[in-house]
């Protein structure tokens, strides 16, 4: 603090001010079960990035030839594998299902002046994805 | 400003991701980590698949398929380290991290399906 001339004392300090911040725990996201459903979602990115690596490992062995891509399925059928691929898959459809259902909020679709209702987009959006599946599995299959 | 600028570009790149993983993922996954490995289906054999794989148009298809996605993972995953364990201070290595794998993942991608033979 500077010395005061005058002895009185002077109307500022040399500190910082402290803002009153409250303190967020780490595990906010615990409390509450839209906080959950909000930090799931979050999650899931993880699991379509694992999605991506298990895909470019079968692109990799397919290229190898026939017996890497037999190791590469008997590796597929270890069973922690089969287990991680289970909840891999909870996670992809929780994306799905949450990113169809804020689907309607992020587009306005207007029909004659009148805004299309969300449920018909979200519908629009599953009927969509559902023929999708059918045709890549189709595809996949063999034809 | 430059962060202005990309910030967007990076957004919509997540969003498209987004929507690639929500209508392409769920059927590839249940496929071939589940439903081959399990016996439910019988697997098409490597020679189908790869006959499949070198058609241009499914190469074009694998590669927005990969690409894409891990754009969306690394926005989302980059927010969730943010959000969730508040470590915002790591902002440029979290950065570096989550970007830079989604790049690297990509070339990847690029990589072995344009040498699909």
């Amino acid at each position: 603090m500077t010395p005061d001339p005058t002895g009185r004392a002077p109307s500022y300090t040399d500190f910082h001010p402290r803002w009153y911040r409250v303190r967020v725990s780490t595990y906010w996201w615990l409390t509450k079960w839209s906080y959950m459903k909000f930090v799931l979602r979050e999650l899931s990115s993880i699991f379509v990035a694992w999605f991506v690596v298990l895909t470019l490992l079968q692109i990799r062995c397919l290229s190898q030839g026939p017996e890497a891509y037999a190791r590469w399925q008997e590796w597929m059928r270890n069973p922690f594998l089969i287990a991680g691929n289970v909840v891999t898959l909870f996670f992809v459809l929780w994306h799905t299902v949450t990113w169809f259902n804020l689907a309607p909020r992020a587009m306005a679709v207007r029909v004659a002046g009148k805004r299309v209702p969300a449920l018909l987009i979200a519908a629009g959006n599953y009927l969509a994805w559902a023929v999708v599946s059918v045709i890549l599995a189709w595809i996949i299959l063999g034809g | 400003m430059a962060r202005r600028l990309v910030e967007p570009f990076l957004w919509s790149l997540f969003s498209v991701g987004g929507v690639v993983a929500a209508f392409l993922i769920p059927v590839h996954l249940f496929l071939f980590a589940l439903a081959f490995p399990l016996g439910w289906i019988a697997s098409p054999s490597q020679e189908a698949l790869l006959a499949l794989a070198r058609h241009p148009l499914v190469r074009i298809y694998l590669f927005v398929l990969c690409s894409l996605p891990l754009f969306h993972w690394a926005h989302r995953f980059r927010y969730t380290l943010y959000d969730g364990l508040q470590i915002k201070h790591l902002n440029e290595v979290i950065t570096a991290f989550c970007y830079g794998g989604a790049v690297l993942g990509t070339m990847v991608a690029g990589y072995l399906l344009w040498n699909l033979r």
